[in-house]
């Protein structure tokens, strides 16, 4: 099963590879990606293409807001509203499985 | 130079005479002393910063040590360089037109674009015209996130978010058109011994909204210190011809007419100039948002959407970094 943890460990590897350039630098899953300096828009862009490759989703424009997107705990939250209520939410959870995450 | 020390519209008054008077001296004494250069070649887009820029030089230098340029391309508009010419006919300054079209398609600048556009719109080809926007994001807590508007040869637009790589290649293959044009600029400047003068207002210049090695290279800035509500005083104060001081604000680098506001602010002008002041100043939202005729909320949201442009203009104003100080020189 995909879990909030999965999605905050999948996603944290994709902020410190990406923009951390894989350099030890802490940040909480609470932390903010703007505020902390991490992202910019179009990190933010690369995240949501990131979300939309990995989990099969649309991130719609209306999505695209800091509630969902501006930090571990927010992503994780928004990829478990958005997986639970998507159609053919097994197949996404197959997406995930198939990478080794669920 | 700013008047009233309290919050009202009047804030970015200037005294026009006495700022243009300080300004000419310091263009005198960077050009003739610091650079010692024997004129300035100005950049001149037909709109009202690079034409206030104009009018400072000739007034500072002398209208015989200025050259006026104009480097259209084919997304210009015929607009610019008609606006453009007025300028140096007013000042009765030498001016040159290079059409940069033919080094940017040498240099693929125009298809590289295309490339990328079409890989959010497969059908974008010969006779399409396009622009990149913004969303409104004041209204709302959204990111500034980047759609293209495309526009068919029968006059359907369509508005399609833009994917990191297509949103990177089309800024990428555009920033070909202000780089070129600052290589034309130096050809000048070498040519006359010259320097060149940058144009960006002070909105510009401190939210990055520039081109690093295109038009944010320059030997001087004479207007980076100004709002540009002042520029327009500054402007009527010069006598720039008023068809160009009405004119909206425009970046003329896409086929689609594109307003600063959209690709850049997405606030108008005069309000963003008086949410900079506020933020430089440590005015709090509440009491900017009535003067500026924003509320609260979108006050805070434009506060915090200038921090955020600051910090990504900090590369596009770093000098080169060293690893030590070069000693003697």
């Amino acid at each position: 099963m995909l879990t909030s943890s999965n999605f905050a460990q999948d996603v944290r590897q994709f902020m410190v590879f990406n923009f951390l350039y894989g350099q030890e630098r802490s940040f909480s899953d609470d932390d903010s990606f703007m505020g902390e300096g991490i992202v910019d828009s179009t990190g933010v862009l690369q995240l949501v293409e990131f979300l939309e490759a990995t989990y099969g989703i649309t991130v719609e424009d209306e999505e695209l807001i800091p509630e969902n997107l501006d930090s571990l705990n927010n992503v994780s939250a928004y990829l478990a509203r958005k997986l639970n209520t998507a159609p053919g939410g097994d197949a996404l959870q197959e997406t995930a499985a198939a990478r080794g995450n669920a | 130079m700013i008047s009233g020390s309290a919050i009202s519209p009047d804030v970015l008054q200037v005294d026009a005479a006495r700022e243009t008077e300080r300004i000419t001296a310091s263009i005198r004494d960077m050009v003739f002393n610091q650079l010692r250069r024997k004129g300035a070649v100005v950049g001149v887009s037909g709109g009202i910063d690079s034409s206030v820029v104009a009018f400072l030089c000739a007034r500072a230098l002398g209208s015989e040590h200025v050259l006026v340029l104009f480097t259209p391309e084919s997304d210009s508009s015929p607009d610019s360089l008609r606006l453009g010419r007025m300028v140096a006919e007013s000042l009765g300054v030498r001016s040159a037109v290079e059409d940069i079209t033919p080094i940017l398609r040498g240099a693929r600048c125009y298809e590289r674009r295309d490339e990328s556009i079409r890989a959010v719109v497969p059908e974008y080809g010969e006779g399409y015209k396009c622009k990149i926007v913004l969303p409104n994001l004041i209204d709302a807590n959204r990111y500034a996130i980047f759609s293209i508007v495309v526009q068919s040869p029968s006059g359907q637009t369509r508005k399609v978010r833009l994917s990191p790589s297509a949103y990177l290649g089309i800024v990428a293959a555009t920033n070909f058109k202000q780089r070129t044009r600052k290589m034309i600029e130096y050809y000048y400047a070498d040519l006359y011994q010259y320097a060149v003068a940058g144009t960006p207002n002070r909105l510009e210049y401190d939210q990055g909204f520039f081109v690093k090695g295109g038009d944010g290279a320059a030997d001087f800035k004479p207007i980076a210190h100004l709002y540009k509500s002042q520029v327009y005083q500054l402007a009527a104060y010069l006598g720039v011809p008023e068809e160009i001081r009405r004119r909206p604000s425009t970046t003329d680098t896409y086929s689609l007419e594109q307003s600063q506001e959209e690709f850049y602010f997405s606030l108008p002008l005069a309000k963003m100039d008086l949410c900079l002041y506020g933020r430089n100043n440590g005015i709090p939202a509440a009491e900017l948002a009535p003067v500026a005729g924003l509320d609260d909320k979108q006050v805070q949201r434009v506060y915090a959407m200038i921090d955020s442009k600051r910090n990504v203009a900090r590369y596009l104003r770093a000098a080169p970094l060293l690893v030590d100080e070069v000693e003697g020189i």
